[in-house]
């Protein structure tokens, strides 16, 4: 919809019914779909402010700069991985013929679960060589950020592991398909949230 | 996927059908059981913020007669009523509460689009009031750093409620983010999705796009507390410094380096400023609702109300710095934040002189909503003028100390919402219980209520002009304060513990009417809007039956040239449309009077 088309309307003046079944302005999508969205929008909006808190924090004078564990790029392999999994998924799901979906899908989130793995050997890492949450600024800024985005990811794999669940116990791919494709579209931006946060961390 | 109109989708109304009193009424599903758990919570809550008022006025007119109240207690009731107003009450109310109860049927859907979201979302909601409410039985009791919970003096020695009650308060803001996100997302969807056939954006009463752009605007503008309160959660509890400045508590230095506490400053109040719109706009939709209806006159300028709700939705991102005057900041700063404050005074006086014109040659119905409504206008306008002088850098610096801005934000923020709220839930009661209130009686309410609330921030600009400090817990003798602000003080004082008495008249109205009020029409204020046209009075499970409603007009047809009937409903086809001549109007019943 237009929304300068939208609101520019004279309601007073047309009567009768507008649009078919469904009425003007609605999205031509699903109301999951939508809500995703607008989710995906508040959590842009979550990690765009702990950015900006980092950026500020880091000007001032007791900002020691952490080095990244290389790990981490393994970890981002893995999400990466992850992420093509569950487009591969998609796009099975969306074609007639249903080979490797499980392959895929499932697949997916375990990679997803190994990076959280990973994620977690980093922490533990970094508390062994004395790098604790309240060490530093820089410490507190990559525990609080990495922990959230495996929160978020946690989230994901919730539904995920319903949608396996259902996937595996021979359930119809009608029942999962808007949930492979959800997840897909969460996937991909969480991959993007972790880029992006990886680079502002990395950038010290 | 091909669209199923929702009368067709049995399956999933099904799935969530109460079928006990358990389901029907505590673990339910269904957006108006929903909305009255909500809406009896933030009121039960905002009670004990009422109380917590009283207590601070006994203080200021009668300094030192009360041994409850020393400075401690004084500061965790001036924390916990702000906090509690602004965001258990006011928030939670209008979008849990008449968000839930009016969005459904409004957009004239069966319920919101994810039931089960939507019940877990109150749950989480009492939850967060749970958890408040325990600081106030915890060691130490709970916060008294100021509803803004500046750092670093939120967790020092010094104030009260420094340990357990700050950690409290962070965590029930933080379930509060969730629910209110959970809620959030079911409201902006089901406005988006959920539209019943030839409901267009622009046939929503302004109600509806009040709570809908309100529910934006909170969206995007909650994140910031949610960050802000999970870093000072971790500053409190694991020692780290985002906030926290290299600080000596009674000689001895913290652990603490180098943090900013004006970084959470600008987070609290990229939240905090929003939140003024996250109330004031599903007020200014209520609002327009009652004035149109009881003024039997479609709302004046339609279009440019919608576009003023947008437009201070989005200019409300881009003024929160103004409450930082006095933190100091680059002047240029200070400039754009005065100059974007002052252009949100367009759109909201545009509004102001529309609700005023819909009132002209109207053939007003002073009902008890009426009442309610059209004191608002005027608590409004006296709030919103002085934000003027409180946008000016120059003018803020020596008034922010001050009671004047106690008294700008209660008229702006809490005297204009809640009067609002009274009219909205005595304009709705009839739909929500099928009991008409005591009329007279609500309008006793509302003289104590608005007069009242005049005799108590009236008096505090003077204040603030005198130059009298607030948040101090005595005054003390100074030079330049005369004895006589000490007569005020009291006055102001007697005056609030009438007007918070005097909403025991509510609560006897609300209660007794549920069982002695006269049983109300279908339609009792002649309402052309969607909600009015349910089959049921009060709506039931499903709200409409059969059959989903068609709209075939927008929500404001009052008076129409020619018609028979003072008001078309939404959903009355053109075909059908009461002309005169056709009798078809109970002549019994004033509220359809044909005066054309």
């Amino acid at each position: 919809m237009s929304f300068f088309k939208t609101i520019t309307a004279k309601p007073w003046e047309r009567k009768g019914i507008i649009g078919g079944l469904r009425p003007e302005g609605t999205f031509d999508a699903t109301p999951e779909r939508v809500a995703l969205i607008v989710f995906l929008a508040v959590a842009t909006i979550v990690f765009s402010l702990f950015s900006v808190s980092y950026r500020i924090r880091m000007e001032l004078p007791d900002w020691t700069p952490l080095a990244e564990p290389t790990l981490l790029w393994f970890n981002t392999g893995l999400l990466i991985l992850s992420s093509v999994l569950f487009q591969w998924a998609r796009n099975i799901s969306k074609s007639e013929s249903l080979k490797n979906i499980k392959t895929a899908f499932i697949g997916g989130g375990v990679l997803a679960l190994l990076f959280i793995a990973g994620q977690m050997i980093t922490w533990s890492g970094l508390q062994a060589s004395g790098f604790y949450v309240a060490s530093n600024p820089a410490n507190s800024f990559f525990y609080l950020m990495t922990g959230l985005h495996a929160v978020h990811l946690l989230g994901g794999l919730w539904v995920w592991s319903k949608s396996s669940i259902r996937l595996l116990s021979g359930g119809k791919i009608e029942d999962v398909r808007q949930s492979i494709e959800l997840c897909t579209l969460y996937w991909h931006f969480l991959l993007i949230v972790w880029l992006v946060v990886f680079a502002i961390l990395s950038n010290t | 996927m091909a669209y199923v109109p929702l009368a067709d989708q049995d399956k999933e109304m099904e799935f969530h059908h109460p079928h006990s009193w358990v389901t029907k009424y505590v673990w339910s599903q269904d957006h108006k059981v929903i909305a009255i758990q909500y809406g009896g919570t933030a009121i039960a809550v905002g009670l004990v913020a009422l109380v917590l008022s009283m207590l601070m006025r006994m203080q200021l007119g009668f300094p030192g007669s009360f041994d409850l109240i020393d400075p401690a207690a004084y500061y965790q009731a001036v924390t916990m009523h702000g906090m509690i107003m602004v965001v258990y009450l006011l928030t939670a109310l209008f979008l849990g509460g008449f968000g839930n109860y009016l969005i459904p049927l409004m957009c004239g859907a069966r319920d919101m689009v994810f039931p089960f979201l939507n019940m877990l979302s109150f749950w989480v909601y009492l939850l967060s009031v749970l958890i408040l409410m325990a600081s106030f039985f915890v060691g130490g009791g709970p916060t008294g750093a100021g509803w803004t919970l500046y750092p670093p003096q939120t967790s020092m020695a010094g104030t009260p409620g420094h340990d357990m009650g700050i950690v409290l308060m962070l965590l029930s803001l933080v379930a509060f983010v969730v629910a209110f996100t959970m809620g959030g997302l079911n409201y902006v969807t089901t406005v988006l999705q959920y539209r019943c056939r030839g409901l267009t954006m622009m046939r929503l009463p302004l109600t509806v796009w009040g709570i809908f752009v309100a529910t934006v605007v909170g969206l995007f503008a909650f994140p910031a507390l949610l960050v802000a309160g999970i870093m000072m959660t971790f500053d409190t509890l694991l020692g780290t410094s985002f906030f926290m400045p290299a600080v000596i508590e009674a000689g001895t230095p913290l652990d603490y380096d180098g943090g900013s506490p004006l970084l959470f400053q600008h987070l609290f109040w990229f939240f905090g400023h929003p939140e003024v719109y996250i109330v004031a706009l599903p007020a200014f939709g209520l609002v327009s609702d009652v004035l149109s209806t009881h003024a039997r006159k479609n709302i004046f300028g339609y279009r440019m109300m919608v576009w003023a709700i947008i437009a201070i939705g989005g200019l409300s991102f881009i003024v929160w710095a103004h409450h930082m005057f006095v933190s100091g900041m680059n002047p240029y700063f200070g400039f754009f934040f005065a100059t974007t404050t002052l252009i949100i005074a367009v759109p909201t006086a545009l509004k102001v002189y529309n609700w005023v014109l819909t009132l002209w040659e109207g053939d007003i119905r002073m009902n008890a909503p009426m009442y309610f409504a059209i004191g608002f206008i005027f608590t409004f306008i006296h709030g919103g003028l002085t934000g003027l002088f409180l946008g000016n850098v120059v003018i803020d610096m020596p008034l922010s100390d001050t009671y004047f801005v106690v008294a700008h934000f209660h008229m702006v923020m809490g005297v204009s919402p809640v009067l609002v709220l009274f009219a909205a839930i005595y304009h709705w009661y009839p739909l929500i219980t099928g009991r008409m209130f005591h009329e007279g009686l609500a309008k006793a309410h509302f003289w104590f209520t608005f007069l009242g609330a005049y005799l108590v921030f009236l008096p505090m600009h003077y204040l603030g002009f005198l130059g009298v400090p607030r948040r101090y817990y005595a005054l003390g003798t100074t030079d330049f304060i005369p004895a006589s602000a000490q007569d005020l003080n009291q006055s102001i004082t007697l005056a609030a513990i009438i007007v918070g008495a005097s909403q025991i008249l509510f609560f006897i109205n609300i209660f007794w009417s549920l069982r002695n009020g006269k049983k109300a029409d279908s339609n009792p204020w002649g309402s052309a809007s969607l909600e009015w046209q349910t089959p049921d009075r009060p709506p039931v499970h499903g709200n409409w039956g059969d059959e989903l409603p068609t709209v075939y007009r927008w929500a404001y047809d009052y008076s129409v040239p020619g018609a028979h009937q003072d008001f078309i409903p939404m959903n009355t086809p053109e075909s059908e449309e009461p002309t005169a001549g056709e009798d078809h109007f109970d002549p019994d019943s004033d509220t359809s009077k044909a005066d054309l």
